[in-house]
């Protein structure tokens, strides 16, 4: 057991640290959830990806570095120490790029990889309905098949960066004599297609960071049906556990923000919060070993499986902890915005995202503890 | 970088297992509480044998917290932190592997079955003599004064320290799991309301942040036993403490009054847990030292 980095990964931490002290601009971008600030951010990702550091743990044909998992740890820590901006391709290269790399075809890889390796085409998530909420399974938005492909009708929302982004992926119902997980299938289609309509949704911090879709006959070929027809949930639940588990929220940006708040700290020092302040960077340092615990397992073939919800509810109660320890510490300050009220703000959409936190902690109570199923539907 | 135990010390981790399972700590740990220390020695005797006296001088602390977890599981009586893990490495010329010692911070716990004790007076060891016994919450910690008598050679008393803090740590983590594990497995038998109790929202979400919390104290003590400093141990026993004792009050609420009995075991680790978390260093100690040396690398 052990907790050391081999020569070539110390050396890749080296680089990334160096490219990125070189690199991340010195003033934070707009808000990606802004037409300026989004733009900003696809240029930032140009920059990454020119130097091969927008998708590092993809293979070199894609764009990427072929970096291990070990690897892609070091640098997400390496990317948030050096205070780097928010990755706006971020829903396409973690959680729609593991489904192609698995389930795609070589002419979708071809496609759709390099270009959200760049940044040039930003990826958005299409699963919530209005009536689809934790219980995905309920989804009403339907696909019918006509020559050479489909139609898209019905409605999606809470679609993060769909505002400004260029293609949607999502699960409809194919099959309308089934019900629940089965007769779904996962879809990829661009937003500006015929019968797409973008409504933006201005959330807490005023800026249109997710929208609703509505899908009039909205045709799409067989050619972008991403796995088999009615296969959809299985693929879907693959990404499911990236979003929840490590790759969506790696321990760098929380362990980046727990130093913030040490510094914060002893910039003016209030003993009375030196207790949360303690439990905070706590639980960030926790979750940064944890991580290296879960490397381990994935490393040696294992799976996250349902330990990808223990995960969840842990780093986003933690985002919380952090933000809120912080405010406070800025007395009468805090009112005022800044990077920390922005980042409250963000922080408290993550017990809700990638699942609830209830669904978590039902997954854990069933598939870990397993406790009996509760009575559903 | 492997964070996981190796093979040898996952067998290491199955035998004291085994060991423990096949015996009757739980009926040991009550007749020490009782003062019929017999089965409680002849426990620690069958654990000597394993090698757990001689861990923190022979082995790594990763060995030392793997027996700890069991010693926490299974409720084991006797002064394990003192004599197995503090006094070894502040006594270094002295073998304890073959006896038991105890020191008194302030209270000497077990003093009455130990053929030693110490005191640790202003930060220096000294021999002790027992005094008065003091009853602690959890009686299978007998617990006495001490006046203390000649200052003894003794080596780091830091790195003592830190070891028992370490130790602590993982007897928590190990009484933390035993409780979630008993307390699974009475919600699903138990049945209210024509359902096992388990099967309820109320019931699973407590009890899967017990499993939350407890999976997130488990690399801060291993990471603290493969670095062992006063930062990493300090960050262990608090989150430990934390965990276990998330563990413990869930436990309690999900067994209802049946919990609550003298007679039910899982009175063993709820009284077990409330004296380990101010047993060497309660948390606001180790917090205070923890921010201190976070603010001090800054």
């Amino acid at each position: 057991m052990n907790l050391d980095f081999s020569p070539d990964e110390l050396a890749f931490r080296d680089e990334a640290r160096a490219w990125l002290s070189a690199n991340v601009p010195a003033e934070p971008l707009p808000s990606m959830d802004t037409a300026d600030g989004f733009v900003a951010h696809q240029q930032w990702e140009r920059r990454l990806a020119d130097a091969r550091w927008s998708v590092v743990s993809w293979p070199e044909e894609f764009g990427g570095r072929g970096a291990s998992l070990v690897e892609w740890v070091i640098f997400e820590e390496e990317y948030y120490r050096a205070g780097a901006p928010g990755r706006v391709s971020q829903n396409g290269i973690f959680l729609l790029a593991p489904i192609i790399f698995d389930h795609g075809t070589g002419d979708q890889q071809q496609r759709w990889l390099p270009s959200m390796a760049t940044g040039e085409t930003i990826w958005a998530q299409a699963w919530s309905e209005p009536e689809a909420g934790s219980d995905l399974a309920s989804l009403r938005s339907t696909a019918t098949q006509v020559d050479g492909g489909w139609l898209l009708n019905g409605q999606k929302t809470w679609s993060s960066r769909a505002a400004y982004a260029h293609q949607g992926f999502g699960l409809f119902r194919s099959d309308p004599s089934t019900e629940r997980h089965r007769g779904l299938t996962y879809f990829c289609f661009p937003l500006d297609a015929d019968g797409v309509t973008v409504r933006p949704i201005a959330q807490l911090d005023g800026e249109a960071g997710f929208a609703e879709l509505f899908l009039d006959d909205v045709f799409v070929p067989d050619a972008d049906v991403l796995g088999e027809p009615g296969d959809g949930w299985r693929v879907a639940m693959s990404t499911a556990g990236n979003e929840r588990g490590l790759s969506l929220r790696s321990p760098g940006r929380f362990c980046a923000t727990a130093d913030r708040l040490l510094d914060l700290y002893a910039s003016q020092p209030d003993p009375a919060l030196a207790p949360p302040v303690v439990d905070a960077w706590l639980r960030a340092e926790a979750y940064r070993l944890y991580t290296w615990g879960t490397v381990t397992q994935l490393a040696g073939g294992g799976d996250i499986g349902a330990a990808g919800s223990v995960n969840k509810v842990w780093w986003s109660e933690l985002d919380v902890a952090l933000h809120e320890t912080a405010l406070d510490l800025l007395g009468a300050e805090a009112e005022v915005t800044s990077s920390w009220t922005d980042g409250y703000l963000f922080s408290l959409s993550g017990p809700i995202y990638a699942g609830t936190n209830e669904i978590q902690r039902n997954i854990v109570a069933e598939r870990i503890l397993g406790l009996p199923r509760e009575a559903r539907g | 970088m492997k964070f996981t135990l190796t093979d040898e010390q996952s067998g290491f981790a199955r035998s004291v297992d085994d060991l423990l399972s096949r015996a009757d700590p739980v009926a040991a740990n009550r007749a020490w509480a009782a003062g019929d220390h017999e089965p409680g020695l002849k426990l620690w005797s069958r654990l000597a044998d394993l090698g757990v006296t001689s861990l923190a001088t022979e082995a790594t602390p990763v060995e030392v917290c793997i027996a700890f977890e069991a010693i926490g599981r299974h409720a084991v009586p006797g002064p394990w932190i003192e004599s197995a893990a503090y006094l070894p490495l502040a006594l270094p010329d002295v073998d304890l592997t073959q006896s038991r010692a105890t020191v008194a911070t302030p209270y000497a716990v077990d003093a009455d079955t130990a053929d030693t004790v110490y005191a640790l007076v202003d930060g220096e060891l000294h021999e002790a003599v027992r005094g008065d016994p003091v009853t602690s919450v959890d009686p299978s910690r007998r617990l006495f004064t001490v006046t203390a008598g000649d200052r003894v050679d003794h080596g780091d008393l830091d790195a003592a320290f830190n070891l028992a803090v370490l130790a602590a740590a993982a007897e928590l983590l190990g009484a933390g799991e035993r409780v979630l594990a008993d307390s699974v497995a009475y919600v699903k038998q138990r049945t209210q309301f024509g359902r096992a109790i388990g099967s309820y929202q109320a019931i699973k979400h407590q009890l899967a942040n017990v499993r939350i919390a407890l999976d997130f104290a488990r690399p801060l003590v291993l990471g603290a036993a493969l670095e062992v400093t006063p930062r990493s141990v300090s960050a262990a026993k608090l989150q430990a403490a934390d965990a276990a004792n998330l563990a413990a009050r869930v436990g309690l609420q999900v067994h209802g009054a049946i919990g609550y009995t003298e007679e039910h075991d899982l009175s063993r680790w709820l009284l077990r847990v409330r004296a380990l978390q101010s047993a060497w260093g309660t948390s606001t100690f180790h917090r205070e030292r923890l921010l201190a040396d976070l603010l001090a690398a800054r």
